[in-house]
């Protein structure tokens, strides 16, 4: 691989981070993919989150795991299991903002259980 | 004396006079909120609320065959046993880390709960909710648990429940309470993930999530084992991905035909009761979840997965036809028809409201407030096998 190339694909590793970084979710859909996860993501996964057919989404699970393969398993799905891909329902970037919230544990049980009040704080804090 | 005999008399009366029959009641799982709301459907109003009942999301309820009490299963693992009369929760154990489901043994005197984790089935005495039996689904040769799934209540003080990573049916016989004789039948096919047994409490049937098809269990001839029916229902076709998986419980079933939500595809099977076979599919909305005939038989209605669950479909047994659309707002998870089926009451999460239709012209005859209702049930399932 010559320098020139290097730099290109290190720069655009970079910005391909930083946009993974920070998914571009506005706050009305914040709001929205928080329902979701709770009530969509939850009829397998537990409102809570802790597990139920599918495993727990907590960010013991999660937090070690790659986000890319996080992100893929949430558009694509998962063969030979019940995860269906969600790229119907879902962006990309839904999909990054989703998986932030899960590996870094902003959408707690405690958090999540408290209802919407709790879910409008959180989408604020994420702005 | 007699004064006191009087007086007592007065008391008795006045003690009566408030009391209530239970016909005509039901509840309405409010599942973030962790409560129920009791209502009746006679005037159709609410008679108030119990809470501190954990986590109710997935959450389903049996009740006591004198209708006072229903028994609550969480997602949580909670068992809560609650007075609709009294309006109060009278006791709650917290029995498993995840569970899914639960039933009403025929004598009325056991109550079985199935878990996720750990996997098995628990059976508790219904009186005082002290566990008297643990059957751990244990499968393979390193003593796994599977997830058990399809738990219902048979004829003969039995219990029959799928194995979710095993693919088995167990069939456990609580005659002697002590001694559970437990009957297992393997390689029913892959995933089994809901279960229905039929009204006279004769056929217990598995859908199946890795398969087309479902697997039937006679429990009048067990010996015959399990078959396979409609076998190969989408074979060759695309596998769609499923966003909800389909419930079995509450048999749609008229005349001879019983209808099913296929798994992943936008349809309802039909399937011929005389001999198993599949005789017909229905087009519908959207990914059915809840297929429920009217207990008349004649219309079947029809709610579906995301993105689709902000409508029903009505479906007329004779013709097959969809008779009617009804968008009655967004997250339709669950109905229920009054036990004579001029009422149905269906739970719209998302707008925190529940609305009754006319059966019949399909007015929507009023809503009334609940918090992200879920599951609706009515007492009228204490007297029917495998509810």
């Amino acid at each position: 691989m010559n320098k020139t190339l290097l730099i290109a694909s290190l720069l655009s590793t970079a910005l391909l981070f930083a946009h993974n970084a920070a998914a571009e979710v506005d706050s009305a859909r914040q709001n929205e993919l928080l329902y979701f996860i709770k009530h969509d993501c939850g009829s397998c996964h537990g409102m809570t989150l802790k597990g139920g057919l599918g495993p727990a989404l907590l960010p013991e699970t999660l937090s070690a795991k790659p986000k890319d393969y996080l992100v893929s398993t949430i558009l694509e799905g998962r063969k030979n299991t019940a995860m269906p891909p969600w790229k119907t329902m879902l962006s990309q970037d839904d999909a990054i903002w989703i998986t932030e919230q899960l590996q870094n544990g902003s959408m707690q049980p405690t958090k999540l259980a408290k209802g919407r009040q709790a879910e409008g704080k959180q989408a604020k804090g994420k702005q | 004396m007699i004064r006191s005999i009087l007086l007592s008399a007065v008391l008795l009366w006045s003690h009566n006079s408030s009391a209530r029959g239970t016909g005509d009641l039901g509840i309405v799982i409010e599942r973030a909120d962790g409560s129920v709301q009791v209502i009746e459907t006679t005037t159709n109003s609410s008679l108030g609320r119990i809470s501190g009942l954990g986590d109710l999301s997935h959450a389903s309820a049996v009740y006591s065959r004198d209708e006072q009490f229903a028994y609550i299963f969480g997602r949580d693992g909670g068992l809560s046993k609650i007075d609709i009369i009294n309006k109060k929760l009278v006791k709650r154990v917290l029995q498993s880390g995840n569970s899914i489901g639960g039933a009403i043994s025929q004598d009325g005197r056991l109550v079985a709960v199935s878990n996720y984790k750990p996997g098995g089935v628990k059976i508790f005495d219904a009186e005082t909710l002290e566990l008297v039996a643990d059957i751990p689904a244990t499968y393979g040769t390193h003593d796994q648990l599977s997830k058990v799934i399809g738990l219902v209540d048979a004829p003969g003080q039995k219990f029959i429940f799928s194995l979710w990573d095993a693919d088995e049916i167990w069939v456990a016989d609580m005659s002697n309470v002590k001694k559970p004789q437990i009957k297992k039948f393997k390689n029913i096919g892959r995933n089994p993930y809901d279960a229905l047994i039929t009204p006279d409490g004769r056929y217990y049937i598995a859908g199946l999530f890795g398969e087309d098809g479902m697997a039937m269990l006679d429990l009048w001839n067990l010996d015959a084992g399990v078959k396979r029916i409609l076998d190969g229902y989408g074979k060759g076709e695309q596998k769609l991905p499923v966003y909800k998986m389909p419930h079995l419980e509450g048999w749609a079933i008229a005349g001879n035909f019983a209808f099913v939500p296929a798994v992943g595809r936008h349809e309802v099977l039909v399937i011929n009761t005389l001999d198993w076979t599949e005789a017909g599919r229905i087009k519908v909305h959207g990914q059915p979840v809840f297929v429920m005939a009217r207990p008349d038989g004649r219309n079947i209605w029809v709610n579906f997965a995301v993105p689709d669950n902000d409508t029903l479909q009505v479906i007329d047994t004779q013709s097959l036809d969809i008779i009617k659309t009804l968008t009655p707002g967004k997250g339709v998870l669950h109905m229920e028809f009054e036990p004579r089926g001029g009422q149905v009451w269906a739970s719209v999460r998302d707008e925190d409201r529940l609305a009754i239709f006319d059966t019949e012209t399909f007015e929507q005859l009023i809503t009334f407030e609940a918090k992200k209702p879920s599951g609706i049930f009515f007492t009228s399932r204490a007297h029917r096998i495998g509810l």
